[in-house]
């Protein structure tokens, strides 16, 4: 993935308004949180393949924490912690937050196809 | 001597981490091992270091390590297609029951799995748990003998301690060559568990010279 640069990850943003897509949104610190530290307790939470239409969307914030809002009609789709994105392929955008060792602590990614399951 | 030794897990690297070095001993002893991992760690947080891998690519990122590290182990693999993190989810019986499938067609002498309820994550218990309950359903005159394997801390306080302690040390190179061919999850896990300086060789050699199984009492 390559560091967020936010004009181009609004006009991608932009390309998804006022139709369905497909959503997975996810964060975690692991299934291990808990086992290698008892202050700790594991926290995580996926959807994958929610079927939305957003009516707007927009990224804001700054390279150590850009935030990504999507107003559908009925709510709201919402991330922080985003710092990485990835086109995978025409149609589909990865946005992902990771600590200093790589590991996923959220993510948001939007497709006009749904995800494989 | 075994005849044939069949590893339940349900992520690629659980059978690196947890069982290497004995699975390599069976295999020096031209005894046949059959892996059937249960999902392809789908949702795994580690990514690589630096991340080379996103929540979309990892999953046949995985397949490929584990593919190489079955290789590296020289195992048979069966893939058995659920999803990371869902098992406890599904139909505890369907699950024993596609297990049952396996192990009456390869006939074990020995199965390996979690200790249920003693595993820490949710698909380690919940696989182990169907593992016990499909050997449990054979007949007495065709059951395997089961080993499992427990990684909850203070686990010894409710089961004792484990009834077979192996030093894998002889069988230390394959083991390490089997976790690093899961190239995407080795360095995130060890570093983890890594308490101070040193190589990565040596903190496996360090942490995971030992493997350890309770034999399960039906």
């Amino acid at each position: 993935m390559n560091k967020i640069d936010p004009i181009v990850v609004q006009e991608q943003l932009n390309q998804f308004v006022n139709q369905p897509v497909f959503i997975h949104l996810e964060t975690t610190n692991g299934a291990y949180a808990t086992h290698h530290n008892r202050a700790a307790y594991n926290v995580g939470a996926f959807i994958r393949n929610a079927k939305v239409c957003f009516t707007q969307a927009k990224i804001s914030g700054d390279p150590t924490n850009y935030r990504v809002g999507l107003k559908t009609e009925i709510g709201w789709v919402y991330a922080e912690g985003l710092r990485d994105y990835q086109l995978d392929q025409p149609g589909c955008l990865l946005l992902a937050g990771h600590d200093d060792q790589g590991r996923l602590l959220v993510t948001l990614e939007i497709s006009h196809q749904p995800f494989s399951i | 001597m075994e005849k044939h030794v069949v590893v339940i897990f349900p992520h690629p690297d659980d059978e690196a981490f947890g069982a290497a070095g004995t699975i390599a001993r069976f295999r020096e002893q031209g005894i046949p091992v059959t892996y059937l991992c249960g999902t392809l760690g789908e949702m795994g947080r580690n990514m690589g270091n630096p991340t080379f891998a996103t929540r979309e690519s990892l999953p046949e990122i995985r397949k490929e390590e584990l593919i190489a590290a079955c290789q590296v182990l020289d195992i048979d693999l069966e893939m058995l297609g659920y999803r990371d993190k869902t098992i406890e989810f599904e139909d505890r019986q369907q699950i024993a029951e596609h297990l049952l499938g396996y192990l009456n067609k390869l006939k074990p002498s020995l199965v390996i799995t979690y200790y249920p309820g003693y595993a820490v994550h949710p698909d380690h218990d919940a696989f182990g748990a169907a593992a016990v309950s499909a050997v449990s359903q054979m007949d007495q005159a065709d059951r395997p003998e089961l080993w499992a394997l427990a990684i909850k801390k203070g686990k010894e306080a409710d089961l004792g301690e484990p009834d077979l302690q192996f030093d894998i040390t002889a069988t230390f190179t394959q083991k390490f060559e089997a976790i690093i061919a899961h190239k995407s999850q080795a360095s995130g896990i060890l570093g983890g568990i890594n308490q101070g300086p040193g190589s990565l060789d040596q903190i496996v050699r360090d942490k995971l010279s030992h493997e350890a199984f309770y034999k399960w009492v039906f």
